[in-house]
């Protein structure tokens, strides 16, 4: 286009507003960028549980138990091709601050409902073997910087003591936002820890059919309605995202933040094109006079101010791109937080529509300005 | 058939209500190739004849037609097109663009035409040769004389070689050497090139140099 | 001989859009730090008002939560017996071993949320002080009775007085509706523990609440508890136990508020300086003639900084007012010791403001930093050559 030189020498006419101003986008589409990403990230770790999987829990409350005699009953339900079960252990290792999550399985039922963890046969033929073995994500791996072999003690809360284990098997998440900070072992082990005075925590129930899941989910709820230990079952999808809403309604937040930074940042830009428009009054009664049309005026100012918010807004979105790709540092606090490529785009689209907004008015200002006056006031 | 017309033009300007007269009944013809100066003292409607005949201003009254194109009657949008294409407008400060070297400087109409790249580049310039001022084309604005300005400002007027040149005290601005060459130049356009060219000018010396001088005052033109 | 603020007040009458667009686009990132704070605030302040320095919370060893604890009924009466514990006027000890339970009940606007019921003591209403029944009456001893926190109220079904919520096997009947001055108590539900017990876990307590006699001996009193082998329990301060809760989410959210108005700050002070380099430009004569007249560079930075500075306390002001409103809004989240939902209120506090205040401040002297200099720093026969 002919007239980008224009519009090029026009942005470099003051160098610093026009760099301000887009770094001043940068970093507002940056943060844009981050938080969208804890949403996306958030729904995507509610998203990777099964559909073809079913939790099975106390209708209680969520720290209750469920008899072992559970899950014969479960396995001879119609629809259900496996059942397995779990304990959370909620043990420390050496201080309260470096939470991870432990779980007690039944090992090889376990793990032939979960094929999202890739393990190497060796190891997992090798944690299967021992009773203390223990199964840890490789993000955990790193975090602590343990190796095969090694062992570690955790203290119990819920359950009293020391309880040492050996690592013998890690895996990796097929799908980043499963986790890989989870750290399994044998059920067995904490059976007779403490002395068969446990039961499952919950039982987890692979499905035939997951078309087939509200009727399966109906009909365990339903056999043990009337006992002493209710149930209550759902998708292991909707189960994780129960578990995404315990933290607050963090959707809203973000939402809430992002509108701000998109107005404050708006104010910012709004700001610096109103003041190019005001230097360039004479000039672009110049343009007039020379035959430029109105229409092109406005075209040019419109131009000139997406122009600068997109270069500073794409700079923000890539940079956060580039910081937070595929297995960036935040992954251990948020599995699977990762800058999308969806987020990208909206991002480039609010950085267009921050140009077009806060260039709108200088542009109609240039477009309308009376040729005759803002001569007078040249000479 | 004069290539200017103007008929019983009438410029009324309003202030807070005040009715402000300029001129009532003004009428004017140019031929082809005619160089004609515009005296009057300030405030006369000089300026205000030069805005209407340049379509950036619409008449209270009265008629303009230029080449056989009914200005008056023009909105906006074609005004600014014919603009384009027909008048060269040569101003009191330059008016050039600091951002814009010479040659972008006149390139600027060339923008609007549908030439190419390499056209552009050939009217360029032989408009900045014909000012002397081809071995200027790289400089800004400000590395400018005020002559050199004014006389990049010429260039940018006649590179689309517009139908009429019009010039709004083109030398008030300079020292007398100066001026003289900016005179010199109008009048080499005149004659070797044929311009058409209506200067507005308070200094006598100037207005001597076209062909007729024309006096406005109190809202009557006489030659 | 200082340069009259008059002066800049003027000078930025005349810029109104400029002035304006700049304060608000602070008044934005005012807003958001001090709403943020407030979040962290009132997250805090709900968990810390839980606790009283005069109360002890003793947990099996080793349990961490209350959640995870469990304390048999002799060590429950060994620990009431023992001479440390306040007596009320009845002489009986100030103590109330309480069964902690957390279960799940569907909110009015979906999702299953996790909510503690607490069986507590006849006496829990004396050894914590701040409790208050605000409507009904108390529990009657022996009756499946339970008091709902006032947080839970309009959020679930089935909580208003003289109505029944079913838990654990069993319909218990809404009595009463208690406050507790804000803390995370307003978001339970509380029943005598002889009745809750049996329903939910068996003989066991989850722990021991009681009032020192004498405050100042928790140390004493601490060591006695802990060293002795056969009793195997934590014990803690009450205020310092629920603080301790509260301390790493309250980090998070400090934490993100700092980073996300800092990172919108950086913008904003962006703004504020070509703002000021624009006041600077369109003031240069002004300037010169300043300087002519005997005004020393120094008076012309500061000028301009304070003029900075007032620019970013009036988007600090209006960032302060738009976050007014969020106080006492309330939300939730999940108190992650005891996987159990917490309810409570944004906290503006006249600490924040002020905070917010201060941060407006810092982002006008940054952003009119570099422009005062240039504005002080102007040779005078430029600025007047030009004027």
């Amino acid at each position: 286009m002919k007239f980008m030189r224009l519009i090029w020498v026009n942005l470099l006419r003051n160098k610093r507003r026009t760099v301000l101003t887009a770094l001043s986008v940068t970093v507002a589409l940056f943060l844009f960028a981050t938080l969208r990403s804890v949403v996306t990230a958030l729904d995507a770790v509610s998203e990777v549980g099964s559909e073809t999987r079913l939790i099975t829990r106390s209708a209680t409350g969520i720290t209750f138990a469920l008899p072992q005699s559970y899950f014969e009953r479960l396995r001879a339900q119609e629809g259900v091709r496996s059942v397995s079960w779990a304990n959370w252990f909620g043990g420390v290792y050496i201080d309260a601050s470096n939470f991870f999550a432990q779980f007690a399985v039944d090992q090889e039922s376990y793990l032939a409902m979960y094929p999202e963890m890739a393990i190497p046969e060796d190891q997992k033929q090798a944690f299967f073997r021992e009773r203390t073995a223990a199964l840890v994500g490789s993000g955990l791996m790193e975090r602590f910087g343990w190796s095969l072999g090694q062992n570690i003690t955790l203290q119990g809360t819920i359950f009293p003591g020391d309880w040492e284990f050996s690592i013998r098997a890690v895996y990796v998440p097929e799908d980043p936002s499963f986790g890989d900070q989870m750290f399994f072992f044998h059920y067995d082990n904490l059976y007779e820890g403490v002395n068969g005075n446990i039961m499952p925590g919950w039982y987890v129930v692979q499905l035939e059919d997951p078309a087939a899941a509200p009727t399966v989910i109906n009909q365990i709820d339903r056999m043990f309605e009337n006992s002493s230990n209710p149930t209550k079952t759902e998708t292991e999808r909707a189960f994780n995202a129960g578990f995404v809403t315990m933290w607050g309604n963090i959707g809203f937040l973000v939402r809430a933040i992002g509108t701000a930074v998109f107005f404050a940042i708006l104010l910012v830009a709004a700001n610096t094109m109103m003041m190019a428009g005001r230097e360039r009054i004479g000039e672009n009664a110049v343009l007039k006079v020379l035959g430029f049309q109105d229409g092109l005026l406005f075209r040019l100012v419109l131009v000139e101010s997406v122009l600068i918010t997109v270069l500073g807004g794409a700079l923000g979105v890539f940079g956060s791109k580039l910081l937070f790709g595929p297995n960036n540092f935040v992954n251990a606090f948020i599995p699977g937080f990762e800058v999308e490529w969806s987020t990208v785009l909206l991002g480039l689209a609010m950085a267009v529509t921050l140009g077009v907004v806060s260039g709108i008015v200088p542009a109609w200002q240039a477009m309308r300005l009376p040729v005759i006056q803002a001569l007078r006031r040249v000479a | 058939m004069p290539l200017v017309e103007i008929k019983d033009l009438a410029k009324v300007f309003y202030r807070d209500s005040q009715r402000i007269p300029v001129f009532d009944g003004v009428n004017l013809e140019m031929e082809q190739g005619e160089f004609l100066s515009l005296m009057g003292p300030s405030g006369s409607g000089k300026s205000t004849l030069l805005h209407l005949l340049a379509g950036l201003d619409k008449p209270t009254a009265g008629r303009i037609v230029v080449g056989g194109a009914d200005v008056t009657g023009m909105k906006r949008r074609q005004l600014a097109a014919w603009r384009a294409h027909h008048i060269g407008f040569v101003f009191q400060f330059y008016n050039l663009l600091p951002v814009l070297n010479a040659y972008q400087n006149v390139e600027l109409p060339l923008l609007l035409t549908e030439l190419t790249g390499r056209e552009r580049r050939e009217h360029v310039m032989t408009a900045l040769g014909v000012v002397g001022l081809s071995d200027r084309a790289e400089h800004y604005p400000r590395q400018l004389s005020g002559g050199q300005e004014q006389r990049v400002g010429i260039a940018r007027a006649i590179v689309s070689d517009p139908t009429i040149l019009l010039a709004d005290e083109p030398t008030g601005d300079l020292d007398a050497k100066s001026a003289d060459e900016i005179l010199t130049l109008l009048q080499r356009l005149n004659e070797e090139f044929n311009k058409t060219i209506l200067m507005v000018t308070h200094d006598a010396h100037a207005a001597e140099r076209a062909h007729a001088v024309m006096h406005l005052d109190k809202g009557v033109l006489s030659r | 001989m200082k340069i009259p603020i008059i002066y800049n007040i003027r000078s930025l009458k005349e810029r109104p859009v400029s002035t304006l667009t700049t304060a608000a686009g602070m008044s934005l990132v005012v807003a958001v730090f001090v709403a943020m704070m407030a979040l962290a605030s009132g997250f805090h302040a709900a968990l810390v008002k839980s606790g009283s320095p005069d109360n002890v919370l003793v947990l099996r060893k080793g349990a961490n939560a209350e959640m995870y604890s469990g304390i048999t009924r002799s060590t429950a009466n060994t620990i009431a017996g023992m001479p440390f514990v306040a007596r009320g006027a009845d002489n009986q000890p100030l103590t109330s071993p309480e069964v902690f339970v957390v279960i799940g009940l569907n909110r009015l606007t979906g999702g299953l949320a996790n909510l503690v019921v607490r069986g507590v003591s006849p006496r829990a209403m004396q050894v914590r002080r701040g409790i208050e029944i605000i409507d009904g009456r108390e529990l009657r001893p022996g009756a499946s009775e339970i008091l709902v926190g006032e947080k839970i109220i309009d959020r679930f079904a089935n909580t208003g007085i003289g109505e029944t919520l079913s838990f654990g096997g069993r319909d218990w009947t809404v009595v009463g509706h208690f406050s507790a001055g804000g803390s995370a108590f307003e978001s339970e539900i509380w029943a005598e523990n002889e009745q809750v017990m049996p329903v939910f876990r068996g003989e066991v307590f989850q722990s021991v609440t009681f009032r020192m006699a004498d405050p100042s001996s928790f140390d004493g009193i601490k060591q006695t508890l802990e060293d002795d082998p056969r009793l195997f329990l934590d014990v803690f301060r009450e205020s310092e136990f629920y603080q301790n809760q509260s301390v790493i989410l309250t980090q998070i959210l400090n934490f993100i508020a700092v980073f996300i108005a800092g990172v919108m700050a950086i913008g904003a002070v962006f703004g504020a300086i070509n703002t000021m380099y624009a006041a600077v430009a369109s003031r240069a004569p002004e300037i010169a003639v300043l300087l002519t007249l005997g005004f020393k560079p120094g008076h012309v930075r500061s000028s301009f900084l304070i003029e900075a500075v007032f620019i970013a306390l009036l988007g600090g002001i209006l960032g302060c007012i738009l976050a007014l409103p969020i106080n006492g809004l309330v939300t939730s989240t999940t108190n992650w010791n005891s996987f159990s939902e917490v309810a409570f209120a944004f906290r503006v506090t006249p600490n924040l403001l002020v905070s917010g205040l201060v941060f407006a401040v810092a982002m006008g002297f940054i952003g009119g930093f570099f422009p005062a200099l240039k504005a002080s720093r102007q040779p005078v026969v430029v600025a007047l050559r030009e004027a």
